[in-house]
Parts: C-alpha cells; sequence; structure tokens
C-alpha cells in the first residue's frame, strides 16, 4: 500500500468518523448527566433534515446550520420533557423520537418540495466548503509530510474542525469547570447534588441540551457538509454506532475521539476493499461492518477493561418527600 | 321521503364506488420509496401514465419495513384490487406465499421469477443495457479505469455489474473496473455518504466514469462524480438530468413499460414468464439534451450498432444469474 492509498483511506476517516464523534460527545454529555439517549439518530436526520431544507430555501447553509441545531433541539427538549420532567422511560421515548423524525422528515420533505421526501440539491453556498488550511497548496512538494497535511489535513468541512476542537472541549468542560463537576454528579447520585441545593432538573435539562446541539452539528454535517441535500433516512443507523462507541469509550471524550476514528477507519477499510484477502483466507465485507458492534459486546462483556455507566443513567430523579 | 331518497341514492353512490373500486389495481413499492428517482419512481411513473390516460385510479403502498410485504399483499388482496403489481424483487418469498391463497387475484412482480399460476413474473435483461453503457464508460473513459457502485449486493445488482464490465472490455480490452457494492441490508439504498465515499476511493484509484445502480444511494454516488469532476451514469430511470453535463448518460430499465402494460392488462394479465429486454425496448441508454454534448457520434452509433446485434441476436451478453459466474469480472 503507498502513501496515496493510506491517505486517501484515513482521509475517508476522517469524514466517516466525523458525524460519529459528534454524535458520540452528545450522548456524552446526556448521559453523563443520567439520561440515555438512543434518540441520537432521530435528532440526527430531523437536524440533517432542517439543515438542508432551509439552506435550499434561504441559499445560506449557516441559516442551515441553526435551523438544524434548533429542530435537534426541540426533539431533545422533548426527550427531557418525557424523561425528566414526567419521570418517563428514557429509551422508550428515545426510540420514540427515532420513529417521529423518520416519519416527520420525508413528511414534511414532501409537503414543501414534493420531491419525495428529498430536499432539491444545494449548490454554492447551501452547502459547506471544503477548507484549504494555509499554506496546504505550498507545501504539497514537501515529500511525505506535505502530502499529509494537504490532503489529510487540509481540505476539510468546517464542521470536522468544530468536531475535533469539540473533543477537547466536552473534556475541559466535564472535568475542569463547575458545571461539568454537577453534570457528572447528577448523572452518578442526583440526591447529593439535590441536597447540595442544585437543580437536578435544570442540570439534567442542561445536558440535553447540550446534547441536541452536538447532534445538530452532526446532521447538518451529513447534509449540508457530506452530501447536498437530505434523503430519507439518510442517517443509515449513525446514531446507533455513535452510541456503540460511546460505551466503547466508556463514557470519556478522549476515548471517545479514538472509538469514533476507529469506527470510522472500518468503515473507509470496508468500503476501500471490500472483501479483504489475507492470503490464508479472505475477510468478508460484511465482517468488517459488523466489527464495531463486534468491538462493543467484547468491551461490555468485560474482556477488555470494564465499561461503567454512570450510576444513575436511566433513573427518573424523584425527590424524596 | 325525500331525505329517504338522499338516503338511498347516498348509498347506491357509495355500493357503485366500492363496485369501482374492485376493480382498482394496486402498486406495491419497494423501501427504497415512491420518489427515489430511480426503479421505484419508474414504476410510479407507468403507474401514473396509465391512470392520466384512462382516467381511471389506483391504489399504492410504500412499505416502511420488511415485515409489511405480506401484509401489504394480502391487503390490497382481501379489498379485491387486480392486478397487484410489485417493483421489487424482494417480494418473492411474500408473494409466494400469498398467491396460491387468493386465486383469482392476478399478480404481476417485477425483477423475479414466481412459479404460481397467477403471477406475472417480469424480468428484465439488465445485463444487456449494463453493456451499452459499458460500452459508452469505455469510449469516455481517458485513464481506462471505470467504475461500479451497487446497492445491496445481490446477484440482481451484479447482472447489472457483470453486463457494465463486459460492454467495457468490449471496447477496450485492458480497461480496469473497480466494483464495490454498499452493503449487504437493504439500508445500502438508501445511504448516499456511503455512495459518496465509495466514488472517492475509485476516484483515488483512477475511475473516471462510474456507474451507480444503487437506489437512493447513487444520489450521493452522482453528486460526488458531479463535485470531482468526473463522469457519472446513472441507472433505471433517466438521471441525466440531476446533474447536465456531468451524467453520460442513464441505463434505462422501463419499469414503467412494464406497469403501464400490467396495468392495461387489467385483470386479463398474462400470467407467465415476461422478459423486457433490449429488442422490445425494455431496457436501453438514455440521450437527451443534458448529455448530447458528451456523446459523440462515434460513441452512438458503435452503441447502437451492438444495440441492433443484440436485439438480433448475434451477440450474446452473459447473464451473472444464469450461472452465478461473471467472465469478465471478479467479485
Amino acid at each position: 500500500m503507498d502513501l496515496a492509498t493510506a491517505l486517501q483511506i484515513l482521509d475517508s476517516t476522517v469524514r466517516l468518523s466525523t458525524p460519529l464523534l459528534l454524535a458520540c460527545l452528545a450522548g456524552l454529555f446526556s448521559e453523563r448527566a443520567g439520561i440515555f439517549d438512543i434518540g441520537l439518530e432521530g435528532k440526527m436526520l430531523m437536524a440533517a433534515f432542517f439543515s438542508a431544507a432551509v439552506a435550499a430555501l434561504t441559499g445560506s447553509v449557516w441559516l442551515g446550520l441553526l435551523a438544524g441545531i434548533a429542530s435537534s433541539m426541540v426533539l431533545s427538549g422533548l426527550h427531557g420533557l418525557a424523561s425528566i420532567t414526567f419521570r418517563g422511560d428514557q429509551l422508550i421515548s428515545g426510540v420514540a423520537i427515532n420513529f417521529l423524525a423518520i416519519g416527520l422528515t420525508v413528511l414534511i420533505a414532501q409537503d414543501w418540495f414534493q420531491q419525495g421526501g428529498r430536499t432539491p440539491s444545494l449548490i454554492g453556498g447551501g452547502r459547506f466548503q471544503e477548507i484549504t488550511l494555509p499554506f496546504a497548496d505550498t507545501l504539497q512538494g514537501v515529500p511525505i509530510l506535505g502530502p499529509i497535511y494537504h490532503d489529510l489535513i487540509s481540505g476539510h468541512s468546517i464542521l470536522v474542525y468544530v468536531a475535533l476542537l469539540m473533543v477537547p472541549l466536552t473534556w475541559w468542560i466535564l472535568f475542569r469547570t463547575r458545571f461539568g463537576l454537577h453534570l457528572r454528579a447528577v448523572g452518578e447520585n442526583p440526591a447529593a447534588v439535590d441536597t447540595a441545593g442544585l437543580s437536578v432538573v435544570g442540570l439534567r435539562f442542561a445536558a440535553v441540551g447540550i446534547c441536541g446541539i452536538l447532534c445538530g452539528i452532526a446532521g447538518a454535517y451529513l447534509a449540508t457538509g457530506l452530501q447536498a441535500g437530505f434523503v430519507k433516512e439518510m442517517t443509515a443507523g449513525r446514531g446507533y454506532i455513535a452510541l456503540a462507541a460511546l460505551i466503547f469509550a466508556k463514557w470519556r471524550p478522549w476515548y471517545a475521539l479514538g472509538a469514533c476514528l476507529l469506527f470510522g477507519f472500518l468503515q473507509a477499510v470496508a468500503l476501500r476493499y471490500q472483501n479483504i484477502d489475507l492470503g490464508a483466507f479472505t475477510v468478508p465485507v460484511q465482517f468488517m461492518d459488523a466489527l464495531p458492534y463486534i468491538l462493543t459486546v467484547v468491551i461490555l462483556a468485560g474482556f477488555i477493561g470494564k465499561a461503567v455507566p454512570p450510576k444513575s443513567g436511566g433513573v427518573p430523579y424523584v425527590k424524596e418527600r | 321521503m325525500t331525505f329517504m331518497h338522499k338516503a338511498l341514492g347516498t348509498v347506491a353512490a357509495l355500493a357503485l364506488t366500492a363496485g369501482a373500486a374492485l376493480a382498482e389495481p394496486a402498486l406495491i413499492f419497494d423501501l427504497g420509496g415512491k420518489f427515489d428517482k430511480s426503479f421505484n419512481e419508474a414504476a410510479y411513473n407507468g403507474a401514473k401514465r396509465w391512470a392520466d390516460e384512462t382516467g381511471n385510479s389506483f391504489r399504492e403502498i410504500e412499505l416502511q419495513s420488511e415485515a409489511q410485504r405480506e401484509q401489504a399483499l394480502r391487503r390490497f388482496a382481501e379489498a379485491g384490487a387486480n392486478p397487484i403489481v410489485m417493483a421489487g424483487f424482494a417480494f418473492g418469498t411474500a408473494l409466494g406465499e400469498v398467491a396460491a391463497d387468493y386465486p383469482d387475484t392476478k399478480f404481476a412482480i417485477i425483477d423475479m421469477v414466481v412459479d404460481q399460476p397467477n403471477v406475472q413474473s417480469v424480468v428484465f435483461n439488465e445485463h444487456e443495457g449494463s453493456y451499452l453503457v459499458g460500452m459508452m464508460a469505455a469510449m469516455k473513459s481517458e485513464s481506462d479505469t471505470v467504475g461500479f457502485i451497487g446497492g445491496m449486493d445481490i446477484p440482481l445488482i451484479r447482472k447489472f455489474a457483470c453486463g457494465y464490465a463486459q460492454g467495457v472490455k468490449a471496447v477496450n480490452p485492458d480497461a480496469t473496473v473497480i466494483a464495490n457494492m454498499t452493503g449487504t441490508t437493504p439500508a445500502a439504498w438508501n445511504d448516499p455518504v456511503k455512495g459518496s465515499e465509495l466514488t472517492k476511493a475509485q476516484i483515488s484509484q483512477g475511475a473516471d466514469v462510474v456507474y451507480a445502480a444503487a437506489g437512493g444511494t447513487g444520489v450521493g454516488v452522482l453528486q460526488t462524480a458531479a463535485d470531482e469532476g468526473i463522469l457519472s451514469i446513472g441507472v433505471d430511470s433517466n438521471q441525466n438530468y440531476l446533474h447536465p453535463g456531468k451524467v453520460l448518460t442513464s441505463m434505462m430499465k422501463r419499469v414503467d413499460n412494464a406497469v403501464y402494460d400490467a396495468f392495461s392488462a387489467g385483470a386479463d394479465l398474462e400470467p407467465g414468464f415476461q422478459v423486457m429486454g433490449i429488442s422490445n425496448g425494455g431496457v436501453g441508454y438514455a440521450l437527451d439534451e443534458y448529455n448530447a454534448s458528451l456523446v459523440s457520434d462515434d460513441m452512438k452509433s458503435a452503441v447502437d450498432a451492438a444495440a441492433a446485434s443484440i436485439a438480433d441476436g448475434s451477440l450474446s451478453v452473459h447473464d451473472y444469474t444464469s450461472d452465478d459466474s461473471c467472465p469478465a469480472l471478479s467479485f
């Protein structure tokens, strides 16, 4: 394998990892605060649609991004209302959000655009363009490092860099700020947080809100960064893979980056090589596709370290009377 | 009394409409959705053409999950729809079980063979149409490398790939054909992001014409090809207009004709085997104002000559599904 091929695969890895990473960090905020969220998929899908639709109508991808984030936050609010305010089952609420998103996006798209549940193709300012980092072209001639900088690090949409920056930011918020401490505490022992005079409901809603923002960016990246428009069910299970990555990463931001890059890399390799011939036997592409889930099960089974979810995850908080 | 008359009249009118509804034909779309700009949309266009020309109405349903196949079939059959047309190979098993229960209802299934006395199986010679667009791809390619991106990895899609590869090799025996499938589950029909990545991977391997036989995933393929400045080939419906000047041609699979014919036949639908090939206009390539500048006269005459020899039987294109192997391409 030559450098160009390796770079192509890694480049593809970065693109495929970005939506996973954003969704994974979204889930991280939510679950660290004790709210399980299997509605990541639905929120991404909703954001993908609204970002593409608004970008198509206004011609501005930034307005599209805002619309995507807003729509995702509405679903987040719904999830919060059901599972925090009314103490409903978080898994059921998440599933409901996924179904709601699948149905609503196609319905609204058909009503607005009459193109059978898709948005018109975005052109020009309706899409996130690839950014060329400074000196990328001049440095391209430098052996090895030049192509790496030019092909791999430069030339992505701005949301990719945003996603990567979110990793240290998430780490900093969760582990270096007072708010982060409260957030984690509310996921471990909400009664203690309540005793300390902090609002459990408020903190959990804040976490769910952040989750909505990140899912919104992830969806907007799919529809307006990677693609030029919305196609029904275009998230294609990425929200679930992000959840798997979250467990794989044991609910930690830097591990999440690693897990998402690994899962993205597996996808990229599967797309590039299909069946991999190892000489003695052939690895079928199905195996590569299933590998993220297999790895997650292995982690969950406790073979490689232990994945311990936040203690109060999935449990609605009831104040003692 | 007048009220009674009105009421009776309404009942009679209702009964009449119910009677008319009995003869309605029905169309069931596959999971890709009615407006996939491809296979299902072609089926819909055929049904719509029939409805516009005859002024009659038809019933339709878009499936949301695998589990609904048999349910949808039974509900239309119970409601008296006749004939019931299914767009998609995946209905094979469900129809096999349902058809015998409704001997008076005629069924037509596209892309699959179901051996029942009341079923018409419509199959297309996609390998012939793919052969033609393969020839065009090879003539247009400057890097002598062309790509194929399939949707779900099933024999039918391999049939496309195999015909395409044969067409490419017929023009340029040294050309390389890179063939990729998007996935192995029905989600592979609706994943444009993966389609884009596959296209980029093929471009990095030198492909400068890609042929997408992948339903909704193909939208991503065509988009990326247009963005990266290479040519693409659409499938099933005429997709040339999606990116004018960037789509070399489209392999037309006249699913619309098949649905139109089935609807026109109505309850007299002939059970058995219906093969739609080049000879009866079932498959072909698309030429319109959007790709006229891309197709030279030489290309057109070469492809038309090949089409003529396929139609009269002097040139035969190998069908992957006949023996599950392909002489021009290994999967």
